[in-house]
């Protein structure tokens, strides 16, 4: 930590504190579920965070240490530092992503942010740079209180165009607040469901991307919540409309030349881009527990509303998992693989990590890409898919779970401790969740049983 | 501030302790890479290559020094009898040569008079180009009036740009300038950072940086 690089940057975070009068710096790191966690500091402490880190007792976070092994500390990156659009009070607040290592200074196996640093790795020893771009897709709603169901604030629809609109005023709004920390933004709309939007934001390196989809869940929520108003990135939250998704929009890069662009190939598909997209799908059940890691997620993949349910690539088909947007010839930089299962629900560090692996071990293995699927899969029956080989994605939680469990794929890639600690805790939910007797059973079955 | 470049990683006692009466700080470097890799956030100061105990290298390391986008001045060799007589040759290369075998006051003498014909003045912390200001000191940039909320990256990028307005670089050219440092993203990270930087510049000022279709990125305009 001490070359001349990393002195710079200390300083640079240093002198911003001192200069723009910032009384907090919130330290941020995210749990295996990827919900956000924070300490603020002051800047009277904040010279030894950057040095040393901070030191903390980890068993209060889930899923991090157990008891007797449980203090940790957090590592700031201080290449992450951003005063941010809200202020405490009235001095500016500041907020760095960190590291977490184990005291001895080994990076902290439990840290969701070391799983895609070492995944990263790994592609950038065979020179490849991973890029994603993903859509964020959410509801804002009337109100947070779980008994009662969730209120719309309008009945719009996409591209709607109206006056007055206080869930579109909220979205612009949330556009510029991400401006204005730098975080672009490609297009923003309103999506097919009443109050449901979205944000696409444009593509960055991996780690970068999934730092940022942390700070822009918490922006939507936090204009949202300025406004007397909630948004939610619950995968499906109201029944009966679409639910929301994370497609996201991947590319691998050598230097500055995209591999999965190839002049002479079809559709300019590199065969890099093909080996990529077969290790996917190859792999697609065993990580579908951490790209749809809630008993909810899996409420959203049901025919019917765009969102996939089968395993299954094509060039323009919103029926399938992997869609390969054609794009311009002048356009080279632009070719890319969209990956539609993810919801804006999920740990984007552990579910960038396993889309990467599983589509680094499609190039390592040279899996043949299955046949495009140019029909709306939704129109096919269980027997018809079946002749055509196209298998499901798993059902429900526990059917991903398990598919997981036997995944030596998804255990390299989250390590020991991320891996076990997941299992557990979803099979718990799992567990919990298949106990609870649940509206549509007592509406259904009380009054005639 | 005020660092000397010295090649090779020994340099003699004397000259050491030229340099530290003068108040310069030092920089042994061993190699070409480490041109880039340590130079220091202002920049090097000037360079002091002793070409006695590896001519070539200490001729390529000049030539790198002369082939920058901007300027090391002075460049001052160290040279033996044999490339004494040869000197003409590679006038192009260095502003000042000191013989090996000179004496403390000499070596003094030169140092202070080339930095004071060749060298830069002490420059001033602020960088301005028409509504941007930034201060190197205490690393705050405005735009218009307005602070800039820049992560530390950003700011680096955009102090390079503004200290060489009117000036094309190459995405290459400022990750090694500006980065110099292994980094996830590649070539691509330079496009995803001056996305950032002219988003927080907001629509009226992100004309500022301007993208040079498939040659790289330019600061402000060209003035000729």
């Amino acid at each position: 930590m001490n070359t001349p690089a990393a002195k710079n940057q200390n300083n640079y975070v240093l002198r911003t504190v001192e200069e723009r009068g910032v009384r907090f710096i919130q330290l941020w790191f995210t749990d295996i579920l990827g919900t956000p966690k924070s300490f603020s500091i002051t800047p009277a402490e904040l010279e030894d965070a950057l040095e040393e880190g901070m030191t903390f007792d980890g068993s209060s976070i889930d899923g991090f240490s157990r008891v007797q092994e449980s203090d940790v500390s957090a590592l700031p990156d201080p290449k992450t530092f951003q005063i941010l659009p809200f202020q405490k009070g009235n001095s500016e607040l500041a907020r760095i992503f960190c590291d977490i290592y184990n005291l001895d200074g080994t990076p902290f196996e439990g840290c969701p942010r070391h799983v895609l640093k070492r995944t990263l790795t790994k592609a950038h020893d065979l020179n490849y740079n991973f890029f994603a771009s993903p859509e964020l897709e959410y509801f804002y709603f009337a109100n947070q209180d779980p008994t009662k169901p969730p209120k719309p604030l309008d009945n719009g629809s996409y591209f709607e165009l109206t006056v007055a609109d206080l869930s579109s005023d909220l979205r612009k709004r949330t556009v510029l607040a991400l401006e204005e920390i730098g975080i672009p933004v490609e297009y923003a709309q309103h999506e097919d469901a009443p109050s449901q939007h979205e944000i696409d934001l444009r593509y960055t390196d991996a780690l970068t991307m999934a730092d940022t989809i942390m700070t822009v869940r918490l922006v939507i929520k936090e204009v949202a919540h300025e406004n007397g108003v909630f948004a939610s990135f619950m995968p499906k939250p109201l029944e009966g409309v679409q639910g929301s998704g994370m497609h996201t929009h991947f590319s691998l890069f050598q230097d500055d030349k995209n591999i999965f662009h190839d002049q002479n190939a079809d559709k300019y598909l590199s065969e890099t881009a093909r080996y990529f997209i077969a290790g996917l799908l190859y792999h697609a059940h065993e990580i579908t527990a951490i790209t749809n890691q809630w008993v909810n997620s899996y409420k959203r993949l049901v025919s019917g509303y765009e969102a996939p349910i089968h395993i299954s690539w094509a060039h323009n088909n919103r029926s399938a998992l992997v869609r390969v947007p054609v794009i311009k010839e002048t356009h080279p930089e632009s070719t890319r693989i969209e990956y539609r299962a993810p919801d804006p629900a999920c740990n984007p560090y552990l579910c960038f990590a396993v889309i990467l692996a599983a589509g680094l071990d499609g190039i390592k293995n040279n899996i043949e890409l299955p046949q495009e699927t140019t029909y709306n899969l939704f129109e096919l029956n269980g027997k018809e898919l079946l002749k055509a080989g196209i298998r499901p994605l798993p059902l429900t939680l526990e059917a991903a779970l398990a598919e997981m469990e036997k995944s030596e794929l998804v255990a390299a890639t989250l390590g020991d401790h991320v891996f076990e600690w997941f299992l557990r805790n979803k099979y718990d939910e799992w567990n919990q969740y298949s106990r609870h007797v649940t509206n549509y059973e007592l509406t259904r079955y009380l009054p005639t049983l | 501030m005020n660092t000397f470049l010295c090649f090779p990683e020994t340099i003699s006692a004397d000259l050491e302790k030229v340099l530290s009466e003068l108040g310069y700080e030092f920089q042994k470097i061993s190699d070409l890479q480490a041109i880039n890799v340590l130079e220091p956030r202002d920049g090097w100061f000037g360079a002091i290559i002793d070409t006695c105990v590896n001519e070539q290298k200490a001729i390529d390391i000049c030539r790198e020094l002369r082939n920058r986008d901007t300027k090391i001045a002075p460049v001052i060799l160290i040279v033996q009898g044999g490339l004494i007589a040869r000197l003409d040759t590679l006038n192009d290369l260095f502003d000042e040569f000191i013989a090996q075998d000179a004496q403390f006051q000499e070596i003094k003498f030169r140092i202070r008079s080339s930095v004071k014909k060749f060298g830069r003045d002490i420059q001033s912390p602020i960088i301005s180009y028409g509504p941007l200001a930034l201060n190197t000191e205490t690393y705050q940039a405005i735009v218009g009036g307005r602070h800039l909320d820049l992560t530390f990256m950003e700011y680096e990028l955009l102090r390079f740009l503004a200290s060489n307005p009117g000036k094309v670089f190459t995405r290459d050219t400022l990750l090694t300038r500006v980065w110099g440092y292994e980094y996830f993203g590649g070539a691509r990270t330079v496009d995803v950072h001056i996305r950032r930087l002219r988003a927080k510049l907001g629509e009226e000022h992100a004309g500022l940086i301007e993208t040079v279709r498939s040659v790289g990125y330019r600061f402000g305009r060209i003035h000729w």
